[in-house]
């Protein structure tokens, strides 16, 4: 089924939670809605469930208005951080609590919910499981159980609060590929909030990037990755190397670099602020063109497949980070304290306001 | 050569701790066990084999004949009957306000909480005067009632009243600190899947807070069978009418009938004994379910 979230605001007392958000999700995708803290997303997620009511905006399941629909008639199936297992009921009872609070004409025999529970249990692995209690479960368990137990009574969506916030890095990272594969199989809309933008870009179909109440980008993971809209989604999504500076007549100013940017050739004179990523920078031994810049390297990180080189221009306190392969380090043969020429392969600069942006061409940007 | 060792450091040369490292030393442990137990012993076991020796002294006829005198057993009527009706509108009341006040966000939450105490921190004796002041001869409502017929003071629904209102935190007080640390995590739940509020009301909310519900039953209980200071003033001392057990003992205590007051005291400490008794047994074939569960699985 697919949802579309059209122009929610939400308030509470005077903080902004949301502010005018709107989202189509896709039948059967599988959606995330990426944010620090405070962003807003655990509060959509709950107006799509039915837990919170927007301050206006609605929210369409299928094109039909869903806002004043309550809970129990949206057939979400809502899975919460810290699981919310009923605890004083068995694994069993848990998952069959959905079947069982039917009303008496649509509620299956028993005979049938047991069947029902079962497999559900096994398809999460934990058939043998069934007469343990909640706290008697490891964090990836009970996780587990609750997925089953939403999925007990066929919703239509599926909604995963921070699914793997509370659990630690290594059953994180098994649940994240557990959890993708169940929806190849299930293929059910879902839609989960995560502040790790990993787990986002790992598991979700497209993301939702969500700031301070606002939607800055929605995308697959790649073009999330690849091509950021704005500044914050550059600084939220991996790691960034910032170089401030200014705009004036299609070109900006980095230092001693210039690199012309015909798109913001009408844009006023402003400050300005280029975004590299770590692994967009190359490093070597000779200068390359007019845009390598020489910098000190002050630290080396080398452990696994890709060396972080820390650098520092002159007369600049900050350090930048370049990510290289750690053959590539091999053959440069640097150490802390060698000087080198960095250049860019790809640069984005946006005007410090937020309202422009410009992605150089490195080829044709000599001074 | 000859290292050597900082007086600081041994403890780390030593070896590997062993428990009594970790733990006070034989002395303190000693003395904290005893204190403990010479504690409990001069103000819970001695004043209950003093009530049960004092009640037993003049011989079982007397014991037993003390408590089935037509007075005693109207005042175990009214106790049984106050202590019931405390609880059950108790219950209801101390679901509900705990319910309100931690389910849902609402003005003047602070002040119903700070209310609610009130009884603990009044006097029982001022509590009784309270609704003599109400429903008194002189009080607000005592030309009406008197006009309609109605006796609340120096009669039974004055004993209840004041009953009520000394009981009303026990149940409350135990529920909001546990329904405040489950907070409403569950009952969403319930509610996704369908359930309705009735139905996460009896499957889910009640079934966590049921060992607390039973634990504030229990103290209400007690303190509704054992409350003297304002069922006193209300009551009117009437006997075989408005006497309840602990009015009853000291009516007796007063007419220097040692034997029979100490019999009836008797009487309330076994129910003590018995609620506590009930709720300890719960507890345990509670635990044994639980750890029953750890157990099996792994077939």
């Amino acid at each position: 089924m697919d949802i579309s979230i059209r122009n929610v605001t939400k308030k509470f007392g005077n903080f902004k939670a949301l502010d005018g958000i709107s989202l189509e999700i896709k039948d059967g995708e599988l959606f995330a809605l990426l944010g620090p803290s405070g962003s807003g997303k655990t509060t959509l997620l709950r107006i799509i469930a039915g837990l919170e009511t927007p301050d206006s905006g609605s929210v369409l399941f299928h094109g039909c208005d869903a806002t004043k629909t309550s809970v129990r008639e949206r057939q979400v199936g809502f899975v919460f951080q810290h699981f919310a297992l009923f605890r004083h009921m068995n694994i069993f009872e848990n998952v069959a609590f959905g079947l069982r609070v039917k009303p008496r004409g649509h509620r299956p025999p028993r005979r049938e919910i047991r069947e029902r529970v079962m497999s559900l249990l096994s398809l999460v692995q934990l058939d043998q499981f069934a007469d343990r209690y909640p706290s008697q479960l490891s964090g990836g368990q009970r996780q587990r159980v609750a997925l089953a137990r939403a999925l007990a009574v066929e919703p239509k969506v599926m909604l995963l609060d921070e699914p793997f916030g509370s659990l630690d890095a290594k059953v994180r990272a098994e649940l994240r590929k557990w959890l993708r594969r169940l929806h190849d199989e299930l293929h059910i809309t879902s839609v989960f909030v995560t502040h790790d933008q990993e787990e986002a870009l790992e598991v979700a179909d497209r993301v939702a990037v969500t700031n301070c109440g606002r939607v800055e980008q929605i995308g697959t993971p790649v073009q999330i990755y690849n091509d950021p809209a704005t500044p914050f989604v550059y600084e939220f999504i991996g790691n960034v190397n910032l170089f401030r500076g200014r705009v004036s007549q299609g070109v900006a100013f980095m230092g001693d670099v210039r690199l012309k940017v015909p798109d913001l050739a009408d844009a006023p004179d402003s400050e300005a602020t280029a975004y590299v990523r770590p692994h967009d920078l190359q490093l070597s031994r000779e200068k390359r063109g007019e845009i390598s810049l020489m910098a000190k390297v002050v630290a080396i990180r080398d452990v696994g497949p890709v060396a972080r080189i820390e650098l520092m221009y002159p007369g600049n306190k900050k350090t930048y980070e370049a990510h290289i392969p750690i053959e590539r380090l091999g053959e440069l043969n640097i150490s802390v304290g060698d000087n080198v020429f960095v250049s860019a392969r790809r640069v984005k600069v946006f005007l410090n306001d937020g309202s422009r942006v410009s992605t150089p061409d490195l080829e044709k940007s000599v001074r | 050569m000859e290292v050597k060792i900082d007086p600081a450091m041994q403890g780390c040369i030593r070896g590997p701790r062993t428990v009594d490292d970790l733990t006070e030393p034989m002395g303190v442990r000693f003395i904290l066990t005893i204190t403990a137990l010479v504690f409990l012993a001069l103000f819970l076991v001695l004043p209950l084999v003093i009530v049960f020796s004092e009640a037993l002294k003049n011989g079982l006829v007397t014991y037993f004949d003390s408590m089935i005198s037509a007075d005693a057993l109207s005042a175990i009527r009214l106790t049984l009957l106050t202590a019931v009706i405390s609880v059950t509108v108790n219950m209801v009341f101390g679901v509900a306000a705990a319910w309100a006040i931690t389910k849902f966000r609402f003005r003047g939450k602070g002040v119903l909480i700070t209310f609610i105490d009130l009884p603990f921190a009044v006097s029982p004796v001022i509590a009784g005067l309270i609704f003599v002041l109400l429903f008194g001869l002189r009080g607000w409502f005592g030309p009406w009632l008197s006009e309609h017929d109605i006796k609340i003071i120096f009669a039974i629904p004055g004993v209840i009243l004041a009953t009520l209102f000394v009981t009303l935190p026990f149940i409350a007080r135990e529920l909001i600190p546990l329904m405040q640390s489950q907070g409403t995590d569950e009952e969403e739940a319930a509610l996704t899947l369908g359930a309705s509020g009735v139905q996460t009301f009896f499957r889910v909310t009640l079934g966590n807070i049921k060992w607390g519900l039973l634990y504030g039953v229990i103290l209400c209980n007690a303190r509704a069978m054992g409350e003297f200071g304002a069922v006193s003033v209300v009551s009117g001392h009437m006997r075989g009418v408005t006497n309840t057990l602990p009015l009853h003992v000291e009516i007796l205590y007063n007419e220097y009938q040692f034997s029979a007051a100490f019999a009836v005291a008797s009487l309330l400490s076994l129910l003590a004994l018995l609620t506590i008794t009930a709720r300890s047994i719960l507890e345990w074939r509670h635990d044994l379910r639980v750890n029953s569960g750890k157990a099996g699985g792994f077939a």
